[in-house]
Order: structure tokens, then C-alpha cells, then sequence
């Protein structure tokens, strides 16, 4: 079930915007939340709510149980090894900058390197950014090929035996393509560097085994993936985590304490100071449930026609620009229409019922290499049918008609 | 919510024809602005003499709202006293969240008035106008 059948179960869908049906074409920036998902966090809180890890209590245990429980469940869904490989974080950023601060800010000395791309989100450039600066190490970037692609011969040119960590994002939040995530791991592997994945776009998209990829550290953020906002995960190879220092400390990740001195609890308790984000987590849990008993396959394959479909569909219109390569194309498609700024664009789509994006999307590097100040960008999910498409493309030409009369 | 309200004709034309885009050769003050939420910016210069706005231009990128709002401020502010500018920046902030004002001394800036009906839109509209304020209260 996928698509049309999908979508009751997502209220919010249900709704007319600006006397229109919603057609909601943003998910890459938020999804939406499944029924399932927003009874998960209400029955946490109306039924086991309780501080976890230390109470002696039943509600206690049950809320420990819930929440260690959604940990196992994120651990099943990227394959790791075990549940402590997992640390809970408020999102993809949030796991980003522990890595960049934690790990990065230890290993990385003067003459040393980290390596990313100019397609990345500002989540996982600006840490490295600062990373360098407070170590003195050298922020070095993949160049991109016309298309926007990485070739591994740059990778490989890129990457030298000075390089600690490379950073990458398996999905372009922009371009909509794949990146070869794990043939970057083994060159930076025999460098010695670790391998950071940005996560943030295809875990709600496709099938991720980290022990595959062989990536040393992976991140997630629920609310793309059809759980609530505020949590998201840092998946992190067990040795390494357990090197890590924690950047945050308080209640919950400790282990001893005395007056002058103190030691952690090990990974990934150590990161996780203060009271968790515990009906985030459970309703993080709720949504792996939802979206393995669709299947990530099933999920990927029902996205790729979507986006092949709207590519088609969107190229036949006359004037507009579609950004990044044809193929495997996972959810989305960036635009630009003629020389209608894509904020004119959006807001003409929104007075239809359309919600798109328009902007940088947080991509200002990318946007410079692309040549623009700005684009458009329909995205999709689960719930979204051809026939949303359908309605994109009727509104993009009534945007074009509307705009030639308004400036003609 | 209907598009006419937003994209007056008169808002269309300063985009498709920008009065006073370009910069100076001289010194002038020079105020550079984005929208960091969308990726707009403007660079906008002030000639001020005596306490009086003699010329201003500005270049910069943006949709359709932030440039004709540009085009359109920069023309009605040349002339006048720095006080009376500010005022005027204030009374548009004012017009941009809905209050009913005028704008008798230059009228095509009262065809931005629609923005308040479209919220996320508002930010477009007064970038031009916040780089008149920053231009004012804190020249360099």
C-alpha cells in the first residue's frame, strides 16, 4: 500500500489551503506524520510518561523500556551492530556537529585534513568549517562534474594520507542524486580517515545498512522520516564512539562523580546529558514500524517513478531549468522556472493549494556553483501520487501565463 | 487570498524596469544586506550631503517584492532629510504588517500594501528598507 491508499493516514493531508486541496510537495524539508506516529507520542505521554534510567518505579521502567526500545528499533533500521551504536540526537545537525566537535576537534591537529563537498547542506559544512579552524587542519573539498556528480578520480586526488576525516551526504537535498557513498569509505579507509554519511535525505528515502557501507558514522533526522521533530540519530562505530569525549555534560551520562573530577557512562549514554528527548524517540520507533511494513524498497522504487515521472512532465515546459542529472533521482526535483523568481513561483503555487520550496535550501555553495541565487524545489514522499505532479505542472503553467501578463 | 492583491501592476513594472539599479564611482555609504532565510541581497548606496539622501542606488537579487520594493524606495527617499527617511521606512513597516498608512509623497510604494496578507513574504518587501535604516543609524 503506497501513494493514494497511504494517505488517509496522514491527517494533515486531508485539508484545503487557500480553497484548494493540499497538494504537499516539501517533504525533503519536513515530512508529514502518520496517524500511528502522533497516537505513539500521545500514548507515551497520556499513559507511561516518566523520567528514564533512573526511576525505581513501574512508569519509569516502562518509559525506559519505550525509549531504549526506539533505540533498537533505529539500530534494526540502519543495520548496525547494536542498539549502543546508536545515540539519540535532537537531528542530522545536532549528530553532525558532536562528530565535528567531539571527534574531529581531537584527532585533527595543524597540516591535517577534512574533506567534503560543495554540494553539502550548511549542517554538514559549517562544523567542518569551524573543526578546521580551531585545529588548524585543512578544509579541502571534491570538486563536482558539470552534472553535479562526484567521480572517484577526484575523490581520489582529493584524499591524502593527511586526511582524518572525509564528510559526504548520501543524497543531495538539491541535485536529488546518490552519491557513491561507500566507494568514498574505502578511499578514505586507506588514507586512515573515517567516513561521516549525512543521512538526513536518504533515510526516509531508501534501504541503508551501514555495516555495508562501512561508513563510521551515519546520521538521521525523524522528522523527514515521518516521526516528530527535535529527534534524530548519530549512528557511530562502538570503538569510536567510546573514544569520544562528550560535549555536553549533566544528569544521565555520567558514571561517577566527585568534586573535582568525574567519568562517563560509556556510548552512547556519554552523550546523551540531561533528560532525553523521550516521546521523540518513541515516536521515532513508531515511524521505523510504519515505514518497514511498507518496505524502504518499496518506498524507494514508488519515489524513483515519481521523480522519473515529474523530470518528464516538468522538462516539457517551456523556459524551465531542472537542476542536477536525469537519473536515479531520489524524491525531488530542483527548478527554475524562466526568470520568475522561484519565491514568485512558490507563492503563485500556494495560492493553488501547492507547497513547495523555494530558496537556498540551506545549500548557499551549491547555489554558487549552480550559478543561481535560488531555486525551486518539489519534493516527494510516501503519500504523493502523479496526480500531485499532475497539479504541479497545471499551476507551473498558469504561474507562467500569470507572470507574462503581470510583466508583459 | 488572491495573487492580484500581491503582484500590483505597478509592483511588476519597477521590477521589469528598476529605477536607480546600478552603483556609484564616488564614495558613498554602502550598505550590503541578505535575507538569509531565502538567499536575497541587496548592496544598497546612500549619497547623503547636509542631512539630506541626494541619490541612491542599489543592486542586488531577489524575487519580484524585494527588487521592486528597492526600485521604489530608493526613488521616493532621494531628497529627503535623514529623519524624514527613517520616518518613512517606519510608516512602510507599518504598511507591510497591515496598518492602514499613506504614502502621499510617493505613491507606487502603496502597491506593496498586499504583502501583509501574504506573512512570508514580508521579509522580501522590507529588505530594501532595512538597508536604508542600517545606512542611516549606522553609516560606516
Amino acid at each position: 500500500m503506497i501513494g493514494r491508499e497511504l494517505r488517509e493516514q496522514f491527517p494533515i493531508l486531508n485539508q484545503n489551503v487557500n480553497g484548494y486541496p493540499l497538494v504537499y510537495l516539501d517533504s525533503a524539508a519536513t515530512s508529514q506524520k502518520p496517524h500511528r506516529v502522533i497516537e505513539a507520542v500521545k500514548k507515551y505521554y497520556e499513559w507511561d510518561n516518566s523520567n528514564v534510567h533512573r526511576g525505581v518505579h513501574t512508569l519509569g521502567s516502562r518509559a525506559t523500556d519505550a525509549y531504549e526500545g526506539a533505540r533498537e528499533k533505529v539500530a534494526r533500521f540502519l543495520h548496525a551492530k547494536s542498539p549502543e551504536e546508536i545515540v539519540f540526537t535532537r537531528g542530522t545537525t545536532t549528530a553532525l556537529n558532536l562528530v565535528a566537535s567531539s571527534y574531529a576537534r581531537a584527532v585533527c591537529k595543524e597540516g591535517d585534513e577534512i574533506v567534503i563537498t560543495p554540494m553539502e547542506h550548511h549542517s554538514n559544512l559549517i562544523p567542518w568549517q569551524q573543526a578546521a579552524k580551531a585545529t588548524g587542519a585543512t578544509l579541502k573539498y571534491i570538486p563536482l562534474q558539470d552534472d553535479g556528480t562526484i567521480s572517484l578520480a577526484d575523490v581520489e586526488a582529493t584524499i591524502t594520507d593527511r586526511t582524518k576525516v572525509v564528510s559526504v551526504m548520501y543524497v543531495s537535498n538539491v541535485l536529488g542524486l546518490v552519491n557513491p557513498i561507500k566507494e568514498i569509505g574505502e578511499i578514505a579507509h586507506r588514507h586512515g580517515a573515517v567516513m561521516v554519511v549525512d543521512g538526513a535525505q536518504s533515510s526516509p528515502h531508501m534501504k541503508v545498512d551501514v555495516q555495508d557501507l562501512n561508513c563510521d558514522f551515519y546520521t538521521l533526522s525523524g522528522h523527514k522520516m515521518c516521526g516528530p521533530t527535535g529527534i534524530g540519530a548519530l549512528y557511530g562505530k562502538k570503538a569510536l564512539l567510546n573514544q569520544m569525549e562528550p560535549i555536553e555534560y549533566g544528569g544521565e551520562m555520567i558514571d561517577f562523580v566527585d568534586l573535582y573530577e568525574s567519568t562517563w557512562k560509556d556510548a552512547p549514554w556519554r552523550f546523551e546529558g540531561g533528560t532525553p528527548i523521550i516521546a521523540g524517540a518513541v515516536g521515532l520507533g513508531a515511524a521505523i514500524d510504519f515505514l518497514l511494513e511498507i518496505g524502504m524498497d518499496t518506498i524507494h522504487e514508488h519515489e524513483r517513478k515519481l521523480a522519473a515521472y515529474a523530470y518528464d512532465k516538468l522538462s516539457m515546459i517551456d523556459g524551465i531549468t531542472i537542476f542536477g542529472p536525469e537519473q536515479d533521482r531520489v524524491g525531488l526535483v530542483t527548478f527554475n522556472l524562466d526568470d520568475i523568481h522561484p519565491h514568485d513561483v512558490a507563492t503563485v503555487l500556494d495560492a493553488k493549494g501547492i507547497a513547495i520550496r523555494a530558496g537556498h535550501h540551506c545549500c548557499q555553495p551549491l547555489m554558487r556553483w549552480l550559478e543561481v541565487s535560488a531555486t525551486a524545489r518539489a519534493s516527494f514522499y510516501l503519500y504523493n501520487t502523479e496526480h500531485d505532479i499532475d497539479q504541479l505542472v497545471k499551476a507551473l503553467l498558469e504561474t507562467k501565463e500569470y507572470f507574462s501578463d503581470a510583466i508583459g | 487570498m488572491q495573487l492580484d492583491d500581491l503582484y500590483r501592476r505597478v509592483i511588476m513594472d519597477h521590477y521589469k524596469k528598476p529605477r536607480n539599479r546600478g552603483t556609484f564611482e564616488a564614495d558613498a555609504v554602502t550598505i550590503d544586506l541578505n535575507n538569509p532565510t531565502c538567499g536575497d541581497r541587496i548592496s544598497l548606496q546612500l549619497k547623503v550631503e547636509d542631512g539630506i539622501v541626494q541619490d541612491a542606488r542599489y543592486t542586488g537579487e531577489g524575487c519580484s517584492i524585494s527588487m521592486s520594493s528597492a526600485s521604489m524606495m530608493t526613488d521616493a527617499v532621494k531628497g529627503m532629510k535623514l529623519e524624514q527617511a527613517l520616518e518613512f521606512a517606519d510608516r512602510f513597516s507599518a504598511m507591510v504588517k497591515g496598518e492602514d498608512v499613506t504614502f502621499d509623497e510617493y505613491e507606487d510604494i502603496e502597491a506593496l500594501s498586499g504583502v501583509c496578507k501574504f506573512p512570508a513574504r514580508i521579509k522580501c518587501a522590507t529588505l530594501a528598507w532595512n538597508a536604508l535604516r542600517k545606512g542611516i543609524e549606522e553609516p560606516k
